[in-house]
């Protein structure tokens, strides 16, 4: 009974039936930061995320010296 | 969360502007924002020739694509700065960007550092012993060089980067804590022309970079996600994090942060250090414009690698 979260090709596992934004906190990653996609789609930060549940999340972050 | 045009399930939430909305209505939201930021600040018109700096990265392709919807004329400008470490991160994001501009049917330059001046950018950094373990410094300047050389010679009147409000934010954010006034000034969405080098602007600067990634995704832009291997651990990360905390309590602080400095310099925050901002020399060498007498230090770096 989990949902999986992907960020660079780390696994983090939470609970189901918390929003995406609760989620996020719980493995502390910033909302800002990451956009996250299930089967291809783009959800947002009220979503509840179901048993079974993979989420992309996509890092948005770049940049050395400008 | 519904889209506010037409009620459809949101795709993207802009908290800064109490704004959600669904693909369609996202995807027709950014060029028309990304117009009315070139018109209310005079970057260019339609009559213009505009070279777009592309890096193979999301913000550059999409600034390409937008400018390309919106009818501008933009041409590409790749530049090659020889960057492996292991994984092919310079010839990655040139496939990347090659692709983009054959699949769009747009002109694209290429320019190889090494081709061009017979080393890449992590040997000219060794060489030049700057910068300690990063080429970043070589980088930057080697950089802004070739851009300036190659729209002054093929003749465009204004040359794009695809900064976003995060970029721009963490850049000011390292210059206000150690109050560069001299870059302060000379930060804005336009550096006007002058000496014969073309005017620069950044259309993406009021998107938040989470924007541009969304707008890449949802438009399908195959872009380089891996960043060059150089960028860890950066100062622009580190600050862009602490940037993206504040914002995350207090929705609207990053782009408000950048407004008001905008403001502010409108208003003559950072006057008094106009006299010594202006570049007062030119190169002998290169002939673009220079603080200090004598060769520009992109002219110097080369003549200082250069076999006797
Ligand atoms: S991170 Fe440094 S080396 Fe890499 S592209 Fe940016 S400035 Fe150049
Ligand atoms: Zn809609
Ligand atoms: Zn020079």
């Amino acid at each position: 009974m989990t949902v999986k979260l992907v960020l660079r090709g780390k696994e983090y596992e939470v609970k189901p039936g918390m929003t995406l934004l609760d989620s996020l906190k719980k493995i502390d990653v910033l909302p800002e930061s990451v956009i996250a996609v299930r089967d291809g789609e783009m959800i947002l930060e009220d979503e509840i995320l179901k048993d079974g549940d993979v989420v992309k999340l996509v890092a948005v972050i770049s940049g050395g010296a400008q | 969360m519904k889209c506010r045009t037409c009620g459809a399930k949101a795709a993207v939430n802009m908290r800064q502007h109490k704004l959600a909305l669904c693909k369609q209505h996202f995807l027709d939201w950014v060029p028309i924002q990304t117009a009315r930021f070139i018109k209310k600040y005079r970057m260019f018109g339609p009559e213009e020739r505009v070279l777009v700096a592309v890096s193979g990265g999301k913000d550059s392709l999409s600034l390409w694509d937008i400018l390309h919807r919106l009818g501008y004329q933009a041409d590409g400008l790749y530049l090659g700065l020889g960057i492996d470490e292991g994984l092919g991160y310079s010839d990655e994001s040139r496939r990347l960007t090659e692709q983009f501009a054959r699949q769009h049917g747009l002109k694209l330059h290429i320019v190889d550092v090494q081709a061009t001046y017979g080393y890449d950018i992590p040997t000219l950094s060794a060489l030049t012993h700057r910068g300690q373990n990063r080429p970043c410094a070589v980088c930057g300047v080697v950089k802004r060089h070739e851009m300036n050389r190659i729209a002054r010679d093929l003749g465009y009147d204004v040359l794009a980067t695809g900064h976003n409000l995060d970029d721009e934010a963490s850049v000011l954010f390292g210059n206000t804590l150690s109050w560069q006034a001299e870059f302060l000034l000379r930060q804005g969405p336009v550096l006007p022309a002058h000496d014969g080098l073309a005017r620069k602007v950044k259309p993406l600067c009021r998107f938040y970079e989470k924007e541009m990634t969304a707008y890449a995704l949802l438009r399908g832009i195959e872009y380089i996600y891996e960043e060059c291997p150089f960028s860890a651990g950066s100062t622009t990360i580190y600050y862009k994090e602490l940037l993206n905390r504040l914002e995350n309590d207090r929705p609207g602080a990053k782009l408000a942060f950048y407004l008001k400095f905008l403001e502010a310099r409108e208003n003559g925050l950072f006057r008094s250090s106009l006299d010594s901002s202006q570049p007062m020399y030119n190169c002998p060498s290169c002939g673009q414009p220079t603080q200090y007498e004598g060769k520009c230090s992109f002219c110097r770096m080369i003549e200082k690698v250069q076999p006797a």
